[in-house]
């Protein structure tokens, strides 16, 4: 139970959001040419970090509109918001 | 050769009962009430680690514990050891709300998880130690039209593959469990259900403590307050496992860790399918008898019991976001308390006492993994999810299998790692996401 920053609403409780996984998971170009492994590793596997993670969360009960977030998944503590396309601020 | 076989277990097991020196009976308990209980013997030792084992077990919940056993018992290995991050039985092991069911959709889960309940049905003499399985059954709700046909399939799937499951109408439903508000005009109106007899609970600490005695009985090393913090391998084969108390040198790494599946997979350098999520539960004041079974209810997400000592057990929902935290927002607990007031009206004034969470991995298809992986020497028992405790026996007597042999059981062979490059997946979100 944290709050979440959304960046085009302002603070709000994280109740109001849905989590969206991993963030910067990249669709593939070329899905044609995608071995079996590749498949598997873009639709299945995760990082799963304990520690800070890159994540995608979408203000649903708001604006509704998605963003990344940069969470410390050992504590909830969150360290930095910014939206979709953005690159992740360096700290 | 099937003589041999069979004489050899007679050897093992009744080597097996001659180091249980310890046993306990009821002669002992009358011999120790002489002595006001003050000389009961340590349930299992606390040993250094050796410099080396044949099998090194990464985690002592319930599942890790029954690995080693297993290992010991049937497979002959006795130069084990089980690490531990913290203390037996202190993650999810003695977290979930100790519910044992196996009716499971697919033929794959079924197998699985009925093993583990025929190994429940005699597990308190196997390991001489009380973990108090009662058959009190399990009752699954429908409250929608989709509910109805989906548990009624799974009824008809149970019963072809030899698993008890009947299907009860909402008349049955009341007279099963009188204190259900089955009345049709409520928000999950209550249309049926199905039910499990031979299901039920057992008491989660005494499963870790007791396959804990019996697997130090066998000679495991179970070592406490150690932190794997590496896994050391040699190309592509494992080598040991540095701890907080040293290098550890081992052939085969049987890594059981739960929430913290992933994190070991990072420290070998392999990628696993999972997802960390906080999974909460808690138990409401004492009270007297009221409800003598389980009812779980998957569309709305509530499940209760009652245990010995008189608390309504409650499971609520994960928390939809990575997270090691142990705790969970308070949103999931209101929501499960909300349909089980509207379920229970009777439940209305009654005060929580404790409410706490479980870090539980989850695996996109909701089976587990009990599996070798590319690295030799390196074995993978994961991905439970919101529902591994019912499966311990099952699941420690598998990957002990895995381990020993180096090649699945055929019970475990369709929980394989690769599944989710096959595509051949055990999707067992329709009968066993939500609810466990």
């Amino acid at each position: 139970m944290f709050i979440i920053t959304c960046p085009f609403c302002g603070e709000r409780d994280q109740s109001e959001f849905s989590a969206g996984g991993e963030a910067h998971i990249v669709r593939p170009k070329q899905p044609t040419e995608l071995s079996d492994d590749e498949w598997a590793d873009f639709l299945f596997m995760r990082k799963n970090i304990k520690g800070v993670q890159f994540e995608r969360w979408n203000h649903a009960h708001g604006c509704r509109k998605w963003f990344n977030v940069i969470r410390d998944t050992s504590n909830d503590k969150i360290h930095a918001v910014y939206k979709m396309g953005e690159k992740p601020p360096t700290k | 050769m099937c003589n041999l076989k069979s004489l050899n277990i007679q050897y093992l097991s009744s080597n097996y009962e001659k180091n249980m020196k310890n046993n306990y009976s009821i002669f002992s308990l009358l011999k120790n009430s002489l002595s006001y209980h003050e000389n009961w013997h340590q349930a299992w030792r606390d040993p250094e680690p050796k410099k080396e084992y044949d099998a090194i077990i990464i985690g002592g919940g319930g599942h890790g514990l029954a690995t080693a056993f297993y290992l010991a018992k049937k497979h002959n290995m006795k130069n084990i050891a089980v690490v531990e991050k913290g203390w037996i039985g202190g993650g999810n092991t003695g977290r979930n709300t100790t519910i044992i069911r196996s009716n499971y959709l697919w033929d794959a889960s079924a197998g699985l998880y009925d093993h583990a309940l025929k190994l429940w049905e005699n597990l308190s003499q196997e390991i001489n130690y009380n973990v108090m399985f009662s058959q009190r059954g399990v009752m699954n709700l429908a409250h929608n039209l989709q509910d109805v046909r989906d548990l009624k399939r799974r009824t008809h799937a149970n019963r072809l593959n030899g698993i008890d499951a009947v299907w009860l109408t909402t008349e049955e439903v009341k007279k099963f469990c009188p204190i259900i508000n089955t009345s049709p005009d409520i928000r999950y109106p209550v249309l049926g259900g199905t039910l499990q007899r031979r299901a039920g609970t057992a008491r989660h600490d005494a499963v870790a403590w007791g396959y804990a005695r019996a697997a130090d009985a066998m000679g495991v090393d179970i070592i406490q307050n150690c932190e794997v913090k590496g896994i050391k391998r040699y190309g592509d084969t494992v080598e040991g496992i540095d701890t907080t108390k040293g290098f550890i040198k081992t052939k085969k790494i049987g890594v059981v860790a739960a929430g913290h599946s992933s994190v070991i997979a990072n420290m070998a350098g392999i990628r696993l399918p999972l997802e960390s999520k906080p999974l909460q539960a808690l138990v409401s004041e004492p009270v007297k008898p009221i409800i003598d079974t389980v009812v779980m209810s998957n569309a709305v997400h509530a499940y209760v019991s009652q245990s010995d000592k008189g608390e309504l057990v409650i499971g609520a929902g994960t928390d939809a976001y990575v997270s090691y935290t142990q705790r969970g927002s308070h949103d999931v607990v209101e929501g499960t308390l909300k349909a089980i007031l509207e379920l229970y009206p009777i439940f209305s004034r009654m005060k929580m006492l404790r409410q706490w969470g479980g870090i539980v991995d989850i695996c996109p298809d909701a089976s587990p993994i009990i599996s070798k992986t590319n690295i030799k020497g390196l074995y993978f028992n994961c991905g439970w999810g919101t529902g591994g405790f019912k499966a311990t026996p099952g699941s420690g007597d598998l990957f002990a299998h895995t381990i020993a042999n180096d090649e699945p059981h055929k019970l475990n062979a369709s929980f394989n790692i690769n599944r989710f490059v096959s595509g051949d997946l055990v999707d067992e979100h329709g009968a066993a996401a939500v609810a466990h």
